[in-house]
């Protein structure tokens, strides 16, 4: 693993880089630094424009190194991520996209607020998507972190700390530079790269079986040594109890986690209006279930070609499946093909990373300066402009994001991300839908909602094993494990509900009709939508 | 051109340029069976506004053409979760309490659960082709109405106010 390839990567990388620096400049000449801009990019893509960039924002390197990695890994229950992954985009197009487009400006907060006393609602709803998106982050940039120690093959700690603290910078750059618009363009740059890389790779697995899926997965079920159980559920989460929970769990956040993903949200604010919001959501279903689809090849593929046992050698957790696979697609380690293969894939998982990254930090610093900054600070103080501010937080969540995700290096990148779903969903979901949806929700009820699901979500996730108390976890030393499970979505999820309802019953403001009214014909028409 | 796919959610009024009937009449039923009646207007054009802006968001939420767009969101959104959501959940709950059913082999090397993981992606597929296709052929047009209307109501209330 030394040589050429690795050259050949970081010359594609620098290129991305470039490229990306060079729209960054380009798309954000002659703009004003307006609120408008900065956060919505304008508000005038296509649908498909923003259709493209949704999915580049979605699929992660969780999707792209993790899934397969987990299909090569554990077969069928690495499958169940991608399915996930893609259902929870109904939740998105039916209940959220088109109302939040008509609601709200910028952010999750906006829709809440638009109906509530401002203040204690921004927030809450402003503290809880920074919590998210951190975690988002984090997961991302451990994948960063997995991919360079491979491409620099070996354990090199400083250049793997040093990619992740790269990464944190040039996302930094590109948001407090470009703002939405060079954010936008990034994703969809990445997203057709992506795209293409995966369909160059799944048609060269194919053609490795002659088109046979049936000899692909004997294949891969012979290769990894479990047979027949490695194409059914159960090798990862099936060896008792707690881990069916712990499936369960995850799979319940996956599915509600995406309708509460900040970064997401923003998104429908790129586009004029809510049918154009739609337009969009269906423009990335179609093509984040084909992408799912070849992720599903590609990690079989890496079963069946790589190998577990070599993909567990270079990555315990397997977030290197795709780029050992493109070596061994293109000829094995010492041909030429091989070698230019794994470097298109690496850099394609680079690009990945650093887009979703801009994304979410984007999102992130729009919670901080639109939301927080603006509910939080004394009245008399001298007052910055949000772009300003907006500005300077994403330089300090890409550091604080950095800073955990130099401890969390060992994890799997969709399991972290899991995670970070798990806690949208439990934090993000229930105030936004009770919101929409529910005449008699209150303030308290929303407050109650966005801290009911925040806190045990993030108390469970310190009480896990991911944190404490066994091998794997980040702080193998020492133990304060409490609870079983890793994903906390199943426990925390009904918490944020049930304490939505409960703000509400027990609060002493009655629910104001006009204000529900007011949000209720707004999201089914679009009156007075930004 | 986006305004005018997709034909009449109701009668056809040949005067008026937003409903122009294609010949075919494809389009025009939504599954069905049967012609989605016209959507009423949003005021009947005499009552005077009282309170300003925000009884303007009031007045039409009561309003029959308001009360029709929602039910037809909801008519087809309650159905579609209950439908995709037991169905992912049981398809989450089945994989990890039952891995023996769903590892009973189909064709080949396809067994149970991999037939039921490409459902999965399936259901997805048409859900959200058949929620667009309803929200452009029974929703869209209305809606739009009600927010000129709306906004016009709006800054009448206001003006008024002032």
């Amino acid at each position: 693993m030394t040589g050429h390839h690795q050259t050949l990567a970081l010359v594609l990388f620098s290129v991305f880089v470039a490229v990306t620096l060079a729209i960054t400049t380009f798309v954000s000449r002659n703009r004003h630094g307006s609120a408008e801009e900065f956060y919505a990019g304008g508000r005038l893509f296509s649908p498909m424009e923003n259709g493209f960039a949704l999915s580049g924002d979605y699929m992660s390197a969780a999707s792209f190194l993790g899934i397969t990695g987990l299909i090569a890994l554990y077969g069928y229950d690495g499958l169940l991520y991608a399915v996930g992954f893609l259902v929870a985009w109904l939740v998105v197009l039916f209940l959220v996209a088109e109302l939040v487009r008509n609601c709200g400006r910028f952010t999750l907060a906006d829709v809440v607020a638009a109906r509530m006393d401002e203040r204690p609602v921004r927030i809450a709803a402003g503290s809880s998507s920074v919590v998210v998106s951190v975690m988002y982050l984090v997961a991302q940039m451990v994948g960063a972190g997995s991919l360079v120690s491979l491409l620099l093959g070996g354990t090199s700690d400083t250049a793997r700390n040093w990619t992740v603290i790269g990464v944190g910078a040039l996302m930094v750059i590109y948001v407090s530079m470009g703002g939405m618009r060079a954010t936008t363009w990034i994703q969809i740059v990445k997203a057709v790269l992506l795209i293409g890389g995966a369909i160059t790779l799944t048609v060269l697995v194919l053609m490795r079986f002659h088109g046979d899926v049936n000899a692909l997965l004997r294949s891969a079920a012979g290769r990894s040594g479990h047979g027949r159980a490695f194409l059914a559920p159960g090798l990862k989460y099936g060896a008792d109890w707690t881990a069916r929970f712990d499936f369960i769990s995850l799979g319940l956040a996956l599915v509600l986690g995406t309708a509460g993903l900040p970064h997401i949200l923003s998104r429908f604010y790129t586009v004029p209006t809510a049918r154009a919001a739609r337009r969009s959501v269906l423009w990335s279903i179609g093509l984040i279930g084909g992408f799912y689809l070849m992720t599903i090849v590609l990690g079989f593929g890496a079963a069946a070609v790589v190998g577990p046992e070599a993909v567990r050698g270079s990555n315990a957790a397997g977030n290197t499946a795709v780029p050992l696979l493109a070596l061994d697609l293109g000829g094995g380690a010492n041909s030429t093909g091989g070698t230019v293969l794994f470097a298109i894939v690496a850099a394609i998982a680079f690009a990945t990373i650093l887009a979703v990254v801009a994304g979410v930090t984007l999102a992130s610093s729009a919670a901080v300066a639109h939301d927080l900054y603006t509910s939080l600070r004394r009245r008399r103080a001298k007052s910055y402009g949000e772009v300003a501010v907006a500005r300077v937080a994403s330089v300090g969540i890409g550091v604080i994001a950095i800073g955990l995700s130099l401890l969390a290096r060992d994890q799997n990148v969709a399991f972290l991300v899991g995670l970070a779903f798990a806690v949208a969903a439990s934090a993000n979901l229930p105030v936004l839908l009770y919101s929409l949806f529910w005449r008699s929700f209150t303030t308290r009820g929303a407050v109650w909602a966005v801290y009911g699901g925040l806190v045990p979500a993030l108390v469970l996730v310190l009480l896990s094993p991911v944190v404490s108390g066994s091998p794997e976890s980040l702080f193998p030393g020492v133990d304060f494990q409490y609870f079983p499970l890793q994903n906390p979505g199943l426990v925390s999820i009904p918490l944020g509900f049930v304490a939505g309802w409960l703000g509400t019953v027990i609060s002493a403001e009655p629910p104001d009709e006009a204000k529900h009214a007011e949000i209720e014909v707004r999201a089914l028409t679009g009156a007075g939508a930004v | 051109m986006e305004k005018h796919d997709g034909a009449g959610t109701g009668e056809v009024r040949f005067d008026d340029p937003w409903y122009d009937a294609l010949a075919s009449g494809w389009g025009e039923v939504d599954g069905t069976g049967a012609l989605a009646p016209a959507v009423p207007a949003a005021r009947s054009g005499h009552q005077e506004h009282t309170g300003g802006a925000a009884h303007v968001y009031l007045e039409v939420q009561r309003s029959a053409a308001f009360q029709e767009v929602r039910g037809r969101y909801r008519r087809f959104v309650i159905p579609a979760v209950a439908v995709f959501f037991p169905w992912y959940v049981g398809y989450v709950v089945t994989a990890t309490t039952a891995p023996g059913f769903m590892a009973r082999p189909v064709v080949g090397m396809v067994n149970v659960a991999l037939l039921a993981g490409l459902g999965q992606f399936l259901t997805t597929f048409l859900l959200a082709w058949a929620y667009a296709r309803h929200a452009r052929l029974r929703r869209d047009r209305a809606a739009l109405e009600l927010r000129w209307d709306t906004q016009e109501m709006t800054r009448n209330a206001r003006g008024g106010e002032r």
